[in-house]
């Protein structure tokens, strides 16, 4: 199980360019989860210690408000990264991440990692250059979501 | 222009002329004075033309004043183009009746009852009909409005004797004398003229008037009177490279300098002897049983004119005379080949503020 | 109308409306029968100037298969007083048909290649006769990618025929929302989101987008940082239109009239233009 484990992250695209050592110490701080169709991975509020790289599955980001249905903001599948608040003080998640699928993913664990880069700055230096990547695509994409382009009058 | 035949008229034969045309059956449009400039209009006889009068034009400026003899074309241009007549400002372009569900269509555009006779066309304006020749019957469809109209047009030229102070068709390569396109061409030389035979229709219709020989010695006053219009020529546009510089000028300052001027009036394009651009109306009537589509003139310069989805595209005033500018001097070559502008000076004269296109397009070229 | 003698394009040919299809609250689709006489050849991404009695005209792309029967075929958005009255018509009505106008996908240069389809919005209207092109004719196409952005589940469009699609060989079709409830089962994020879940083989692709202008210029620019060439990335655009044959010079986008240079357009070509605000 470590075994592909390990070779699930050495190969995966995110991590593409990361030294073998540097790939030794993030597979030290994952694990394999599973979850089924409707759990929640991670709630609003609730402490935000892992990231997941998704192996299959769809996972929605949803924000409740009185009054309302819940409102998927955001889907994330196979082959996606999900998490970057374990970066991000106070570590907290913004979003409830629920399962629609059942959905198998590997988790890093975020203090384990954290504490790493605290020894080892050129593994966090190669994170923070991959996660930055990812909140600018995101947030791209957000910003195409917010000024509702499909609307039928500007 | 040596090849041409020449003769001389005398200033009498210029009515003489105007009958022959209408007795062939040509519907004659002239120059005429009214409401204060020299316009055009339907011409029965000489004492219609503006005999004695002359033109006095500046940025924003247009008077009529006297002239000290009676010259019949002792004038420049004014506000009214040919293309009045050639594309004309309000078109019915058919009509349709609906009855228990079925519809018809019940009449079509159709050419006018007599063809047109042009007397006084200037070279600027000369230019102009070419270039919308271009545009309405040079392209993968053919306006069938503006075909129907310019067949068959018969064209009297005027060369220029003097120059407005708006003229700069010489910069332009387009003035100010007419080297072609004309059935014939008139120079006025005091209470004569020299006469130019420009096609066979021009040969026919000379063969109807008396005429005297053409001299060396007219011919040399004919060609002075030219050089010295284009000499008094103060207006200039630089149109080497123009269509670069002006593409490249999308986010130049200068835009919302001429922005604060500009009050997006469109007469600019309304008296621009090329502007083209019309509207479709669909018209019904009350009942709801009768259809029309009229075509009007439109100007690039109201907020409708790019209207789309609930918005308009150019809502400033700066992206609108941008568009007009640009498209004139610069998209104008891409889409057709020439420049729009034919440098009649219509624009400089007639804007309300006085801005001035020949100033714009220096200033636009500058870094 | 007995107009169909006349070659005047500005005067419209009499159609009858044979059936009208409800896609989603404000979109329906319009099938026309000629009058009298055939329907032309048109190809997709071309448009018709549709004309309502008393109520004026516009233009619509042609979203029908070219090769099937002699139908035109219409999917239209109700946004203004025009489009309402031709989503309110009723079979039997007649429309006055212009056209068909303007530039096409390009189907030719898409031979032998994967096939891209990005669609936005009612911007998969005018893809859908690419997309029954290269169904009919699989064996001239390699891969078919449909990648469809909409804006909740219900302004998704053709839903069943989305699904037939996905079921052929050698197709994938992704969808996605901008914003979804529970019952949604499918993607939520902008329709760029899908790239990622793309084999795109970017030197052997061509790309045939339409949406949003906003749209159109973030997925060309993805692609093109996913190394296609600008050059085999389409887009149809789209400006205010009155002859449709390039007389009234409002469509005129830059030098380009949109009727008759486009509306489709390869990405090279217009680059520069999209960044030009007011344009």
């Amino acid at each position: 199980m470590v075994e592909s484990l390990e070779r699930f992250i050495a190969e995966h695209k995110f991590f593409a360019g990361m030294r073998p050592e540097h790939i030794a110490l993030l597979v030290g701080c994952a694990s394999n989860v599973r979850f089924g169709a409707g759990a929640y991975l991670f709630r609003e509020g609730g402490d935000a210690n892992d990231f997941y790289l998704i192996r299959h599955g769809r996972v929605a980001l949803e924000v409740f408000a009185p009054q309302r249905q819940p409102l998927v903001v955001g889907t994330v599948e196979e082959g996606d990264v999900l998490g970057w608040s374990w970066l991000v003080p106070p570590h907290v998640w913004r979003f409830h991440g629920r399962a629609m699928d059942t959905t198998v993913a590997i988790a890093l664990d975020g203090r384990c990692l954290r504490t790493k880069c605290d020894e080892h700055t050129d593994l966090g230096y190669e994170l923070l250059k991959r996660f930055t990547g990812i909140m600018v695509q995101r947030l791209e994409a957000t910003r195409l979501q917010l000024i509702d382009i499909y609307s039928a009058a500007p | 222009m040596a090849d041409r035949p020449q003769a001389v008229l005398a200033r009498d034969a210029i009515g003489a002329l105007i009958e022959a045309l209408d007795r062939r059956g040509f519907e004659v449009i002239g120059p005429v004075v009214r409401d204060g400039a020299i316009g055009l209009d339907h011409v029965e006889r000489l004492e219609d033309l503006p005999a004695g009068w002359t033109d006095e034009q500046e940025a924003g400026r247009y008077r009529l004043m006297r002239r000290a003899d009676d010259a019949l074309f002792g004038y420049a241009v004014g506000p009214h183009s040919w293309k009045r007549y050639l594309h004309p400002p309000d078109v019915r372009l058919w009509a349709a009746e609906r009855e228990n569900g079925k519809v018809t269509l019940v009449a079509q555009a159709s050419p006018p009852e007599r063809r047109l006779a042009f007397l006084g066309v200037r070279a600027c304006d000369l230019a102009a009909i070419g270039v919308q020749d271009r545009v309405l019957l040079g392209g993968p469809f053919r306006d069938a409005v503006y075909g129907g109209r310019r067949d068959g047009v018969f064209i009297v030229a005027v060369q220029c004797g003097r120059s407005a102070s708006t003229c700069f068709c010489t910069s332009m390569g387009t003035g100010p004398a007419a080297s072609g396109g004309f059935d014939l061409a008139l120079t006025e030389l005091g209470g004569r003229f020299l006469v130019e035979v420009g096609s066979e229709a021009g040969a026919a219709v000379l063969g109807e008037l008396t005429t005297a020989p053409a001299t060396d010695e007219i011919r040399g006053e004919a060609r002075r009177a030219v050089e010295a219009a284009a000499a008094e020529q103060t207006r200039a546009m630089n149109t080497g490279g123009i269509r670069e510089r002006l593409h490249a000028a999308f986010d130049h300052p200068r835009w919302e300098q001429v922005a604060e001027r500009c009050l997006t009036c469109g007469n600019c394009t309304m008296v621009c002897p090329t502007c083209f651009c019309t509207t479709v109306e669909d018209t019904t009537d009350v009942t709801g049983g009768h259809a029309e589509r009229w075509r009007r003139w439109d100007s690039c310069f109201t907020t409708a004119f790019s209207y789309i989805h609930g918005g308009s595209v150019r809502t400033s005033g700066k992206a609108r005379y941008r568009q007009w500018l640009t498209h004139k001097l610069a998209s104008w070559i891409d889409q057709f080949g020439t420049s729009g502008c034919v440098g009649c000076g219509r624009c400089i004269a007639w804007c309300p503020v006085g801005i001035d296109i020949t100033e714009e397009a220096r200033a636009l070229g500058e870094g | 109308m007995n107009l169909a003698s006349t070659t005047d394009p500005m005067v419209p040919a009499p159609w009858t409306v044979r059936d009208v299809r409800t896609e989603t609250y404000d979109t329906r689709t319009l099938t026309l029968a000629p009058a009298g006489g055939a329907r032309g050849p048109y190809r997709p991404g071309q448009f018709s100037m549709l004309w309502v009695f008393g109520v004026g005209e516009l233009p619509i792309s042609i979203s029908g298969d070219p090769d099937a029967g002699d139908r035109l075929i219409y999917t239209v958005r109700s946004v203004g007083k025009a489009t309402r009255s031709l989503v309110s018509a009723s079979p039997g009505d007649t429309i006055g048909v212009r056209g068909p106008f303007g530039t096409a996908w390009p189907l030719d240069a898409a031979r032998n290649k994967d096939v891209l389809v990005v669609a936005g919005g009612i911007g998969l209207a005018p893809l859908r006769g690419v997309i029954y092109q290269v169904l009919n004719h699989a064996h001239e196409y390699d891969r078919l990618f449909v990648l469809y952005g909409a804006r909740t589940p219900r302004d998704v469009l053709y839903p069943k025929e989305l699904r037939a699609w996905a079921k052929r060989p050698g197709v994938q079709v992704l969808t996605t929302v901008d914003a979804g409830r529970r019952t949604w089962r499918g993607r939520v994020g902008v329709v760029t989101t899908l790239f990622p879940h793309v084999d795109l083989r970017p030197e052997r692709t061509v790309a045939m987008v339409c949406g949003p202008e906003i749209m159109m210029r973030f997925v060309a620019r993805d692609l093109v940082a996913r190394g296609m060439a600008p050059g085999d990335v389409h887009l149809s655009m789209e400006r205010n239109m009155k002859c449709a044959v390039g007389f009234c010079g409002h469509c005129q986008w830059g030098p380009h009239f949109i009727c008759r240079d486009g509306p489709v357009f390869p990405y090279g070509t217009i680059r520069p233009l999209l960044d030009r605000h007011e344009l």
